[in-house]
């Protein structure tokens, strides 16, 4: 049997709480070949050179299909996600900066007064005390499902429009169609195989279930970005249906699943480091450096997929072909010790952390505003409030998803809530 | 005791009892501060400022506080932690000497010191003609109080504005005036506005922004004379195409001068181009000797700078304020091998006209341009300039964030014209003359100017000969 690559093994299920011996492994080769024409980029500075090199395009349809097998592509790009539009995230400029810049003025409010989402603090607040407010008589509480899933997708379902009360519905769709998505060696295997039709199934009933709202709205408007959004003026431009559906579909999904890791894995990691705890305690306000820190120890979008290099690209020694798939490994980059002094350890007030929990550029994350304000609200609300908390089980079962790694469940003793 | 024993321990009585002064209570000097402070300086710590205000930012000046969204007295730099130093504000420095290591005051008090930091800056450069200059209405723009007075003039909604000069500043107060809807001339002595800093390629489109968004643009005329009425209110100007413009406020903006004039007689490489040090921020004496005691930062300084054939550079610009401080503060309290270089590549950004302008490297320094992405059409793009086959700096309109790329392949002196991009390519990819005017050209002095190689000047005694409107 051929050896598995360090990367081929970090994306192992068994590794997942834990990929970092493997990332520092990768880091050896910054820029490292996988079997299947992939160029894995797992230090600092060669992600960050690509991210801002225009012969790198971000639209997944650049990628020269040639150099996977049948069995990747099915995994990696299961033909609904294709038949979608390019969203943001998929696309390179011109396109992407137009609809980019269009979606900001709808997000957070015109140049002149961009405070829609500064606006929300209130809300979020009350969320986070509700939330907790609701655990008062317990003992044990789940961190993920009952304190970090809650508040994302109630705010991205208001900004949005989209009713909450449909949550369960599409929250079930994002959820099969994240677990049947598999990099790894495991892909192959018959359990995710059996998954493969029932992810492709909730991606379609997905892009249904907005398409439809997207109709609705253009009939009649109402609340929230969306409705908004169908009946733009044209100003700066228009967004074709297709286009605006794409984007919708990646707000939603982007909007929620990677704030919840942030939470459940700030306090998970909060909880394993008992000294930062109790200073985080003792100044709340290092709450704001804190979550930068958070997201660079943990990182919630592990590494992005949908890159190439459009043409012959040269770096750290390496050649990339033209075609051939760049994946970033944000989380590898942000622990890289040529970066990052004593990078497997927690510093809530690490000077100079340019992490890229965000990433750079031009895809830098769209909703980091929004999600900095609910993670730090929520995070310094819990270790404000939460009496004497203590971890169950560590470590916690993860989710199977390698992009958007995250505990499953986080389960905490505790002695109750404060006021 | 072993010599480098000794040393270890003259630097640490100098970290605990040296006394340590700093003239211009700015950006670079209160960065410079804080920076000592962080470097475990404990000794005594002196700040002298002929402003009478706590270092405020100079950006902002010419674009939110005109605007009127910030109030000029809200512009108080951050603070980065809490300093314990000697504040001396709206008390000049008038005199060094070297000898006897004290910096004389205003008031006739001696500093004494034993490291000192020049970080005095520039001035902006007034109407030539005094009598014209003290017309009521005539405004220049460097100050916390310059802004403030501008921006009244503003908001009292005037007949017509006229700015002298389409360098930076001068095409912000432009771009402001039209925002607030106000009749707004413009007259440049070169070709384009941006020229200097820019080249002419650039200054064509900046040009046409102007245009575009109702500016009375006029190239190649300077203005001959100023005029007011009999309350002594400045009413209209005469050009030098014989035209007049009838306007009542204007505003020179025509380049800057370097606060030097107090350095006269201290036997340092001071000059019309600022004070000459090394990369590490120590100055030279007029001989080209680096001194030990005195240092240099911001927009006073010019250092040699290995990306440019070690020319001195001197550098108008915000982050180099920054970083130079830093550096300067690091090596008064180290000693060799432990100095650090300032080996910044100059970048900045201006925002007018609704388009954000950046750049990184020394655009004069090329002669060839190139579009490598974008549109110019729309005025959003990215362009680098080129010199004998190397990279040597970008632009970008609207496009900053690909700003750090180009930095790189500047900083590795890449080959021009670079790759092209994968995709959102500009029509025309060909390399073309930047279109730098010849040096020498009054009004065309950008705000990052290559000064030569020698450390004294003695023969970059460049000055304008006429009028440098
Ligand atoms: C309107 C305006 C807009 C700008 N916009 C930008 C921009 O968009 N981007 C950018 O990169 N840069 C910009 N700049 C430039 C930037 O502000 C300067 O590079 C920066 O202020 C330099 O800092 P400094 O401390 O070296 O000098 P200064 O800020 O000039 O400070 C020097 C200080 O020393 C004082 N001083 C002088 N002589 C003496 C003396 N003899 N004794 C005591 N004190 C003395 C001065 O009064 C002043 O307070 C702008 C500048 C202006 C004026
Ligand atoms: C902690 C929470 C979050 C993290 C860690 C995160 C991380 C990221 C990262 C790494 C990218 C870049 C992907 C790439 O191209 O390589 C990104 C892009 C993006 N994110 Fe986030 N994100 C978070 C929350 C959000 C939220 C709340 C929203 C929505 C409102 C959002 C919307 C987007 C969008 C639309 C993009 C694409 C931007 C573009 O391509 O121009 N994200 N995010």
């Amino acid at each position: 049997m051929v050896e598995e690559t360090p990367w081929q093994q970090a994306l192992r299920y068994a590794n997942r709480a834990n990929p970092y011996p493997f990332y520092a492994e990768l880091r050896k080769t910054p820029v490292a070949r996988q079997p299947d024409g992939t160029y894995v980029v797992s230090t600092y500075r060669e992600i960050v050179a690509l991210l801002h090199d225009p012969r790198v395009s971000s639209d997944i349809r650049k990628i020269r299909q040639a150099t996977t097998t049948d069995a990747e592509q099915e995994a990696g790009a299961s033909e609904d996600v294709i038949s979608l539009e390019p969203n943001i995230i998929t696309s390179d400029p011109p396109e992407h900066d137009h609809d980019r810049r269009l979606m900001t003025r709808h997000f957070y409010g015109p140049q002149d007064a961009p405070h829609q989402i500064s606006d929300l603090e209130p809300e979020i607040g009350r969320v986070v005390a509700g939330l907790l407010d609701a655990m008062r008589d317990q003992t044990r509480i789940d961190v993920v499902d009952e304190f970090a899933y809650p508040l994302p997708v109630t705010l991205i379902s208001k900004i949005l429009g989209v009713p909450l009360k449909d949550e369960p519905r599409f929250h079930a769709w994002i959820e099969t169609a994240l677990n049947a998505l598999d990099f790894g060696p495991e892909a192959i295997s018959e359990e995710l195989q059996s998954q493969l039709e029932g992810g492709r199934q909730g991606v379609r009933e997905l892009k249904r279930f907005i398409a439809e709202l997207l109709d609705t709205y253009a009939k009649q408007p109402g609340p929230g970005m969306l409705s908004a959004m169908v009946h733009d003026d044209g100003r700066e431009g228009h967004m074709s249906e297709g286009v605006l559906l794409s984007n919708a579909l990646l707000l939603l999904f982007a909007g929620h699943e990677t704030t919840v890791n942030l939470i459940a894995h700030s306090v998970l990691t909060l909880l394993r480091h008992p000294d930062a705890l109790q200073k985080l305690r003792r100044r709340p306000e290092l709450i704001v450096p804190g979550v930068e820190e958070l997201l660079r120890y943990e990182s919630s979008v592990q590494f992005w997929h949908t890159r190439s290099a459009v043409e012959d690209i040269e770096i750290a020694g390496t050649l990339i072909p033209q075609g051939s798939p760049i994946f970033l490994v944000y989380g590898s980059g942000n622990r890289d010790p040529e970066r990052f002094a004593n990078p497997d350890e927690l510093d809530l007030e690490r000077p100079d952390n340019q992490h890229l929990g965000f990433s750079q550029g031009i895809h830098f994350c769209f909703g980091a505003p929004l999600a900095r304000l609910e993670v730090q609200a929520a995070v310094g609300e819990f270790v404000r409030r939460v009496e004497n908390p203590r971890l169950v089980v560590d470590p916690p079962p993860y989710r199977h998803n390698q992009i958007f790694r995250g505990p499953r469940h986080v389960l905490v003793d505790i002695d109750g809530i404060r006021d | 005791m072993t010599l480098s024993a000794t040393l270890a321990e003259l630097v640490r009585d100098f970290k605990a009892n040296g006394r340590i002064v700093i003239v211009g209570a700015s950006l670079a000097g209160l960065r410079a501060a804080e920076a000592l402070r962080g470097e475990g300086f404990a000794g005594s710590l002196t700040i002298i400022g002929d402003e009478p205000y706590e270092p405020y930012d100079r950006p902002p000046l010419s674009k939110q506080v005109l605007k009127g969204w910030v109030q000029a007295d809200h512009t108080q730099l951050p603070r980065f932690q809490e300093l314990d130093a000697d504040w001396r504000l709206g008390l000049a420095a008038v005199g060094l000497d070297r000898a006897t290591r004290q910096v004389r005051l205003a008031n006739g008090e001696q500093v004494p010191y034993d490291r000192l930091l020049i970080a005095t800056g520039t001035r902006a450069r007034q109407w030539p003609n005094p009598a014209e200059a003290a017309l009521e209405g005539v405004y220049s723009i460097r100050s916390r109080d310059d802004a403030e007075r501008l921006q009244q003039a503003l908001m009292a909604g005037p007949s017509r504005v006229l700015v002298i000069g389409a360098g930076f500043i001068g095409s912000e107060v432009a771009s402001v005036c039209r925002d607030l809807d106000i009749p707004v001339t413009v007259t440049e002595r070169g070709p384009a506005p941006l020229i200097g800093a820019l080249g002419g390629v650039i200054g064509e489109i900046a040009a046409e922004m102007q245009r575009d968004h109702g500016v009375d643009l006029r190239c190649r005329v300077g203005v001959s004379s100023l005029e007011g009425d009999a309350g002594g209110h400045v009413r209209r100007a005469r050009l030098s195409d014989g035209t007049t413009i009838e306007a009542d406020v204007v505003l020179a903006s025509l380049g800057s001068v370097r606060n030097v004039e107090w350095l006269e007689g201290s036997g340092l490489a001071a000059g019309f181009w600022g004070v000459g040090c090394d990369a590490g921020g120590r100055a030279f004496d007029i001989n080209g000797v680096t001194t030990d005691t005195v240092y240099v930062a911001g927009d006073v300084a010019r250092a040699p700078h290995v990306l440019y054939e070690y020319q001195f550079l001197a550098m108008e610009h915000w982050d180099n304020a920054v970083f130079g401080a830093e550096v300067a503060a690091h090596n008064m309290v180290n000693l060799e091998p432990g100095y650090r270089p300032h080996l910044l590549l100059p970048g900045f950004w201006s925002g007018q006209f609704g388009v954000n302008i950046k750049s990184v490297g020394v655009p004069p320094f090329g002669d060839e341009i190139v579009f490598t992405q974008g549109s110019i059409k729309e005025r959003r793009f990215a362009a680098a300039y080129g010199r004998r086959g190397r990279i040597v700096a970008a632009v970008t309109f609207d496009h900053g964030k690909w700003l750090q790329y180009y930095a790189e392949l500047i900083e590795r002196s890449a080959p021009f014209p670079p790759p092209p991009p994968g995709w959102d390519r500009p029509d025309v990819m060909k390399p073309i003359p930047a279109e730098f005017p010849e040096p020498g050209v009054p009004t065309a002095i950008p705000d990052v100017v290559l000064t030569g190689h020698d450390p004294n000047e003695r023969r970059a005694e460049f000055r304008p000969r006429d009028r440098p409107s």
